[in-house]
């Protein structure tokens, strides 16, 4: 058996209760694989842990049991070969945008000289539409501005890992898509490894290989991963007639809707539990 | 804007005279060398002394700017040095909330003691008044500005810490990029009420060491009965303070960032 690129073995996260109880159960044996190159993103609804997930794998959590395998290393804090990037943006308010992506830029290239940094710096700006903005500080951008502003800074020092974590969830929508294709275009040039976390269902199956999908919280489990097997390049107006993407986002959503709970294991919680998806999916998927 | 601006001009203005005229009017029903000497008498030493700021004529004939000057040097060196270790301190209490909690009592306890309570204790221990009046000024600025910078650390946003853990920075690097400026509005807060207390401070600790300085210059025209100089003296202090409060909130401005 070959190891993976990346390897979630059977994460668990639980946290103290707030009234000094038992421990609160986020989620449990989670445990799914990525190869280099892939792009598999995680949905589920809020709570079931799916950015707890991926503060784990980034080494800003620790995992409460299981734990993440990133090329045969096990993670245990964070690192630059982890680049993530936030729903928050967290840029640092006080830099301009160039000075955030020099930030990351020289962290990841310690040798290099000044220039050969700006230069490398001035090359994302303009991959991710910002020229002319470089001296401007994020509080005087847009949202949408703010988010390319991350995703240069993620990908200026190429990481063998992108962690996205709802990086489109505070965009209005027209300006999200612009951003999605500009992530797809970046993606697509360095065939970076990237693990996301999302609650878009469209976003998912845009954007992904495979789509992970969690029951929910608390006490969540990956209940399965969905195969994304859509041709590449995918263009967004084509999509929305795709059958297969119909299919897949009709199976999707109905797990979502249904309560998404898994359908193997011990019979927990008795009765809001579902058995199987009866969709024509069923053959398409596989189960985690 | 610019109307309402004009008018807390005017109104300031208007308030200004009436008191100017009122304190005039309140020191003419005296005769001369008796009672508050009058805005007139005070303004004829102001401009006495501000023709020659300078002069030298022995330990007790300076010049008001040769005096000004002793003040604010003993302010630098004392302010300068508490704020470095109230910064570097209040960094490492800031990222350590155990060492915080830990530290908390006795800087409580320490905050409300008169800075000039610690002058015998440095009087005798140092035996150098002038040393001792520095070190009275690096005990009033230090409070502020460590607890200031602690609070300011402490409550940093975890989003920036996260972002430097995964740049994997240098603890210089860190403390550089991300620590220092985020907390910078924070700390210079506290480097402005520093400034302030060490102001106030130092007229005090200058009147009990003696010497030179504007302290020393308001005790000594006091016990000369030269009051119009005492009183001009009060206006120099006040407007010094105002200069030096006025280039910290620039500071402040230029260090503000909104997220």
């Amino acid at each position: 058996m070959t190891v993976s690129f990346l390897e979630i073995d059977h994460v668990a996260k639980h946290f103290p209760a707030p009234d000094g109880g038992a421990e609160v159960c986020v989620f449990r044996d989670v445990a799914f694989s990525l190869e280099q190159g892939e792009f598999v993103t995680m949905v589920g609804h809020s709570g079931c842990g799916k950015s707890t997930l991926l503060n784990i794998i980034a080494g800003l959590e620790r995992a409460s049991a299981g734990g993440v395998v990133l090329e045969g290393r096990e993670v245990t804090r964070p690192g630059i070969d982890r680049m993530v990037v936030f729903q928050n943006f967290s840029l640092m308010p006080w830099m301009t945008v160039f000075e955030n992506i020099r930030l990351a830029v020289r962290a990841a290239y310690p040798s290099w000289d000044r220039r050969r940094i700006a230069g490398h710096v001035q090359r994302y700006v303009d991959m991710v539409g910002l020229t002319g903005a470089e001296r401007k500080l994020p509080a005087a951008l847009s949202g949408g501005m703010r988010q390319r502003v991350g995703l240069a800074r993620a990908f200026s020092t190429a990481p063998k890992l992108l962690l996205l974590d709802e990086p489109f969830a505070q965009i209005d929508a027209l300006t999200r898509g612009l951003i999605q294709d500009e992530l797809i275009r970046m993606w697509s040039a360095g065939r970076n490894t990237v693990f996301m976390v999302t609650h878009d269902v469209d976003e998912a199956i845009l954007l992904s290989d495979r789509v992970a999908l969690m029951t929910r919280g608390p006490d969540a489990r990956l209940a399965e991963i969905v195969d994304v097997s859509i041709a590449r390049p995918r263009v967004r107006t084509a999509l929305i007639e795709d059958p297969e993407y119909l299919r897949l986002r009709t199976h999707i959503l109905r797990f979502l809707v249904e309560g998404g709970r898994v359908t193997t294991g011990e019979g927990r919680r008795g009765g809001d539990e579902i058995r199987g998806f009866e969709t024509p999916l069923a053959s398409l998927t596989s189960q985690a | 804007m610019t109307r309402e601006r004009l008018r807390v001009v005017f109104l300031s203005a208007l308030i200004g005279l009436a008191f100017v005229l009122a304190w005039q009017a309140f020191a003419g029903t005296k005769p001369a060398g008796k009672g508050i000497p009058g805005p007139l008498a005070v303004g004829a030493t102001a401009w006495q002394m501000l023709a020659d700021p300078f002069y030298d004529n022995g330990p007790n004939d300076k010049g008001i700017g040769l005096q000004l000057a002793a003040s604010l040097g003993r302010l630098a060196l004392g302010y300068l040095s508490a704020s470095a270790m109230a910064v570097m301190l209040g960094v490492t209490l800031g990222l350590s909330p155990l060492l915080y909690r830990a530290i908390n009592p006795y800087v409580q306890v320490l905050k409300p003691v008169s800075p000039l309570a610690w002058m015998p204790l440095f009087l005798y221990t140092i035996k150098d008044s002038g040393q001792s009046a520095i070190l009275v000024i690096f005990m009033s600025s230090l409070w502020p500005t460590l607890a200031n910078t602690a609070f300011g650390v402490a409550s940093i946003k975890r989003d920036y810490l996260n972002v430097a853990s995964i740049l994997q920075l240098s603890w210089s690097r860190r403390l550089v990029t991300v620590i220092l400026p985020a907390a910078a509005p924070a700390i210079v807060a506290g480097l402005r009420i520093s400034v302030g207390s060490a102001w106030v401070a130092i007229v005090a600790a200058e009147m009990l060491i003696g010497g030179t300085g504007i302290g020393y210059f308001v005790w000594n025209e006091w016990n000369n009965l030269a009051l119009t100089s005492v009183i001009f003296a009060i206006l120099a202090i006040g407007l010094i303070g105002v200069l030096l409060d006025a280039g910290l909130a620039r500071l402040s401005r230029r260090l503000a960032y909104t997220e």
